[in-house]
């Protein structure tokens, strides 16, 4: 093989270990060395673990094959690992060990991945740049001086760089696809209840979702069957089983007969004529490889964002009610309990979580609460309606994922409005609870990455990677990527 | 001035299912503090709830008990606010949409009905525990049992329609006899199995609107629910008495001083900023699981105590008595089944038997073990048949836990035969007449009540066994002899 292993593919990875041509040894020495290089000028990770966190002996049986065997993979520091710092990028998990694996951290085991470290997120995966993290933010591999996205900013950067094959991020307004856009990746936000939540640690529970970064659809693909099917510890969890993915026809015929509708209206003013030129080179992709596109129409999107922060705050200000000092994490003495939670908090929690807990707690106040939380329920049921409407007439929508390239560090990080407004094509979803995929869509002039996203029905996270793969197959060989240019 | 006493009751009711509400963790009383945990119950980051849909049943059963509507949708809310034993800071219950609305608990008897409406019961977890504050080295701590954390709750919440405080005695009495009957709680208020809140108000005799109530909480005895209710009934009438208002205010009631505590009032009331449980979809009874727990459903103790009366001729305070408890009941019946006459069969169980288990400190449940209802029913055959008189009866009773056999064959073993032999008991009789001239002399001489002496005299001889009629009869006969016939 000509190309060095760190830009090996999971699935050459895991056929290679399968078939003993690889050692594990090798692969995550090789992602190691990456991450030495290239962690002074990113800082993707918050815990490096030396030899990666590797299967052992307790792991589970996988239903099937080992799909993901002896591929490093590196999850964002919100999924909790036994025994291995847990943050949330947070000062209040400060030296926290969860005594127990996330239901996606055992099925990596089980699939015989290893974990090669947690990323950088913004604080409890409030954030759209990592600039949230109480330790430090990340940076983007394409331009340093740039956010490489939030909150999974972290994941994103491992992939993009070389330092794990694929990664886990999680997603409650576009965490995964925005920064997976922003490096150059594709990053998946399956259907709400695809993969377990059990042992993410909630920001917004009705929103949640674990997503997938990754260079390719396989890869992407190949993750999401190692992980889905149903969890029994997770209420929400859909039932069924995984994704199968021998039976997915990722090749050039991939999105042959399928139809991608695109939401004309939204894209006018204020999107950046990069994005706006990637949307064009899909379209024209689509129909190369044999789709379908035509216009959909949408209701405006003006509500989306006001709902998705009435309602993902209200959730959080009660999920992170239990971060008080009194069990683990930080603690601030005090002369009593009410001092104790209020000195552990005010010192725990970054500026953007407290805003967020005071706009939820306000949201959910009594006399407030029809206003605020009930209307956004409402309007949240219309949204669904909305998109699942547009969904009738075809196979998915196509949206940009963002509305500009990625940004300069510090360019929105006093505007918490700004920041909340870039995630305006990226929250439908979420709200809808259905699956999208932000896929690759060329560079700008100044060599940053766009990406575009598609939206499909529930639990058709199969027709999102044929149309991935169909665009790999028209645009650009995932194997042969623009891979970023460490500084010196 | 007259006034009239509005109670309504919340109670909390510890569900008897082995595992917690929303994890695997066994459901049991006490034990080494947090030992009974897990990332979930111990609200850690991540951590998810399952529901127990056992827990769910047991609430609709007791719904379906009450009368009431158990809902085919109903939903889970978190209830916001901070407290130490509380690991996730909210408590995962029901807001706007419980299990159970409307139906009424009866706290009457079978004769004198008193059906108060209930408004609703819910599904919710119980809190952990917070030790006293302790010494520990130089600091002073407060140490959190997180074992209880996750167990089941019903709350049942009554309508304010209560007007006494011995009526809230009655309706804890009633629920704890329900939730027992019906298998879903050990009742036990001791233990913390029954929790109970009390609202109470008063008005002037007449008058239609509510005055303003206090809530007393902390009242973990049913003897203290009654207590604390007079107190504060007491405390507000003078309040009223005197032209004063009352403050609306939470009261804790203090067992040992017998005393009522402001906690806190209305300004410092919570909010608790109630919304759907995210973590948890609806909870859904479809119509075949609702009719299944429906034909589940035991005949209920008013039901029952009404059957004895009208098809067993029992009184109304025999039938109140043996439906105290589901397996009383059923013990009774049980023994009627066998053969037993239905009154002496009430009779026993409710002296003979319940004395001995009072005793001895029993449970009915192991007693039956040692008497089965056919054997409790082959004794009070015997006895009916003439063949035991009830002294006789008595004995063979204690013999019969002592000892396996059968009933009969015990009684021939013992000698515990009535004799009712008119020969052989007019020998005796002489002898006992012959032996005691005085008596006689009295008896002859106009005194009636020397003739029960000799019939003592003569039961004695007899080590009890004669028959007490035949036993009359002869000595009459015999005293006849001596004297005038009286």
């Amino acid at each position: 093989m000509s190309r060095p292993l760190w830009q090996e593919s999971a699935s050459t990875i895991a056929d290679g270990v399968d078939k003993g041509t690889l050692a594990v040894d090798d692969v995550v020495r090789a992602h190691e060395e990456v991450a030495a290089a290239w962690e002074p000028h990113v800082h993707a990770y918050l815990t490096r673990v030396p030899g990666g966190i590797r299967p052992d002996g307790s792991a589970d049986k996988p239903p099937g094959r080992k799909l993901l065997n002896g591929v490093p993979v590196a999850i964002k520091d919100n999924l909790c690992t036994k025994g291995v710092a847990t943050t949330c990028g947070s000062r209040i998990l400060e030296g926290y060990l969860p005594p127990y694996d996330a239901t996606v951290v055992r099925r990596l085991k089980a699939h015989g991945a290893v974990i090669v470290g947690k990323t950088n997120l913004d604080e409890f995966a409030m954030g759209s740049s990592t600039e949230n993290s109480g330790y430090g933010t990340s940076r983007n591999p394409y331009d340093v001086s740039r956010v490489p996205g939030g909150s999974s900013g972290g994941s994103a950067v491992a992939v993009a760089t070389g330092s794990a094959a694929v990664a886990l991020g999680s997603e409650t307004g576009g965490s995964v696809r925005q920064p997976a856009a922003f490096t150059n990746l594709l990053g998946l936000k399956p259907t709400y209840g695809r993969l377990s939540r059990y042992g993410l640690v909630a920001f917004a529970s009705s929103m949640d979702q674990v997503g997938i970064f990754s260079r390719s659809a396989s890869d992407g693909a190949r993750t999401l069957a190692a992980l889905s099917g149903h969890d029994p510890l997770d209420a929400t969890s859909l039932p069924g089983p995984a994704l199968d993915f021998d039976a997915l026809d990722l090749g050039e015929g991939a999105a042959r007969g399928l139809t991608v509708g695109v939401p004309r209206a939204l894209l006018g003013e204020g999107l950046d004529d990069d994005v706006a030129e990637g949307m064009r080179i899909v379209e024209a992709a689509l129909k190369a490889a044999g789709a379908t596109v035509r216009d959909v129409t949408l209701l405006p999107p003006s509500s989306w964002v006001a709902t998705y922060y009435l309602l993902a705050t209200a959730e959080a200000s009660s999920n992170l009610a239990r971060f008080d000092g009194i069990r683990y994490g930080l603690r601030k003495p005090a002369g009593n309990v009410l001092d104790l939670y209020r000195e552990t908090r005010e010192a725990g929690f970054g500026a953007e979580v407290k805003r967020r807990i005071l706009l939820g707690t306000y949201a959910l106040s009594a006399g407030y609460y029809e206003a605020y939380y009930g209307k956004a329920q409402k309007a949240r049921r219309r949204i669904q309606q909305d998109l699942t409407a547009a969904l009738e007439g075809c196979d998915a929508l196509l949206f940009p994922t963002t509305p500009t390239p990625a940004f300069k560090i510090g360019e929105k990080a006093d505007d918490p409005l700004a920041m909340y407004l870039s995630d305006i094509f990226t929250i439908g979803a979420n709200l809808a609870g259905l699956p999208a995929l932000s896929v690759p869509a060329g560079f700008t002039g100044g060599g940053l990455p766009v990406g575009v996203q598609f939206t499909a029905r529930a639990a058709r996270e199969d027709l999102l990677y044929r149309l991935a793969a169909a665009l790999e197959h028209q645009l650009s060989d995932p194997m042969e990527r623009r891979w970023p240019t460490k500084p010196s | 001035m007259a006034y009239e006493t509005v109670l309504g009751l919340e109670v909390h009711i510890q569900l008897a299912t082995k595992s917690k509400l929303f994890c695997a963790c066994p459901n049991e009383f006490a034990g080494e503090p947090n030992t009974r945990v897990c990332p979930v119950c111990l609200g850690l980051p991540g951590a998810l709830p399952t529901l127990n849909a056992g827990a769910a049943a047991m609430v609709a059963r007791l719904g379906l008990a009450l009368g009431a509507t158990v809902h085919a949708r109903s939903i889970f809310a978190r209830k916001n606010y901070f407290y130490p034993d509380m690991p996730k800071n909210y408590q995962i219950s029901q807001y706007d949409l419980p299990i159970v609305t409307g139906g009424a608990l009866d706290i009457g008897t079978s004769e004198a009905p008193r059906p108060i409406p209930i408004t609703r019961v819910h599904l919710e977890e119980d809190t952990g525990k917070s030790a006293h504050p302790e010494k520990h080295g130089d600091r002073e701590e407060t140490r959190l049992d997180f074992n209880r954390c996750g167990v089941p709750l019903a709350e049942m919440v009554s309508e304010p329609a209560l007007r006494s405080p011995d009526e809230a005695f009655a309706y804890l009495t009633a629920l704890r006899r329900l939730v027992r009957w019906l298998g879903i709680s050990d009742g036990d208020m001791e233990k913390g199995s029954l929790r109970c809140d009390a609202n109470v108000s008063l008005r002037p005799v007449g008058q239609e609107a509510f005055g303003t109530r206090s809530e007393i909480k902390n009242l973990n005895s049913i003897a203290g629910v009654r207590n604390a209710i007079a107190a504060e009934v007491l405390r507000q009438a003078e309040l009223l008495d005197r032209g004063e208002r009352i403050v609306q205010a939470t009261l804790l009631w203090d067992q040992d001083k017998e005393r009522l505590q402001v906690m806190r009032t209305k300004e410092e009331a919570h909010d608790y900023r109630y919304f759907p449980e995210p973590d948890l979809p609806p909870l859904l009874f479809s119509a075949e699981a609702l009719a299944a727990e429906t034909r589940a459903l035991p005949e209920l103790p008013l039901a029952r105590a009404r059957r004895f009366e009208k098809e067993l001729a029992l009184p109304a305070y025999d039938a109140d008595l043996l439906t105290d408890a589901r397996d009383l009941a059923d013990y009774f019946e049980e023994t009627v089944t066998a053969g037993a006459p239905a009154k002496a069969a009430a009779n026993w169980i409710g002296n003979d038997v319940l004395r001995t288990l009072k005793e001895t400190g029993g449970t009915l449940a192991t007693f039956r073990e040692t008497l089965p209802p056919k054997r409790l029913a082959a004794l009070l055959v015997l006895a009916a048949g003439g063949t035991l008189s009830s002294k006789l009866a008595r004995d063979l009773f204690a013999i019969l836990l002592v000892e396996k056999g059968e009933p009969a064959e015990l009684a021939q073993k013992h000698g515990l035969v009535q004799e009712s032999d008119t020969g052989a008991l007019l020998a005796v009789a002489e002898g006992v007449l012959d032996a005691n001239p005085s008596v006689v002399a009295d008896f002859l001489g106009g005194k009636d009540k020397a003739l029960s002496f000799l019939v003592g005299q003569l039961m004695k001889q007899t080590k009890g066994r004669a028959n007490p009629t035949v036993a009359q009869e002869v000595l009459r006969e015999a005293l006849g002899r001596r004297g005038a016939p009286r």
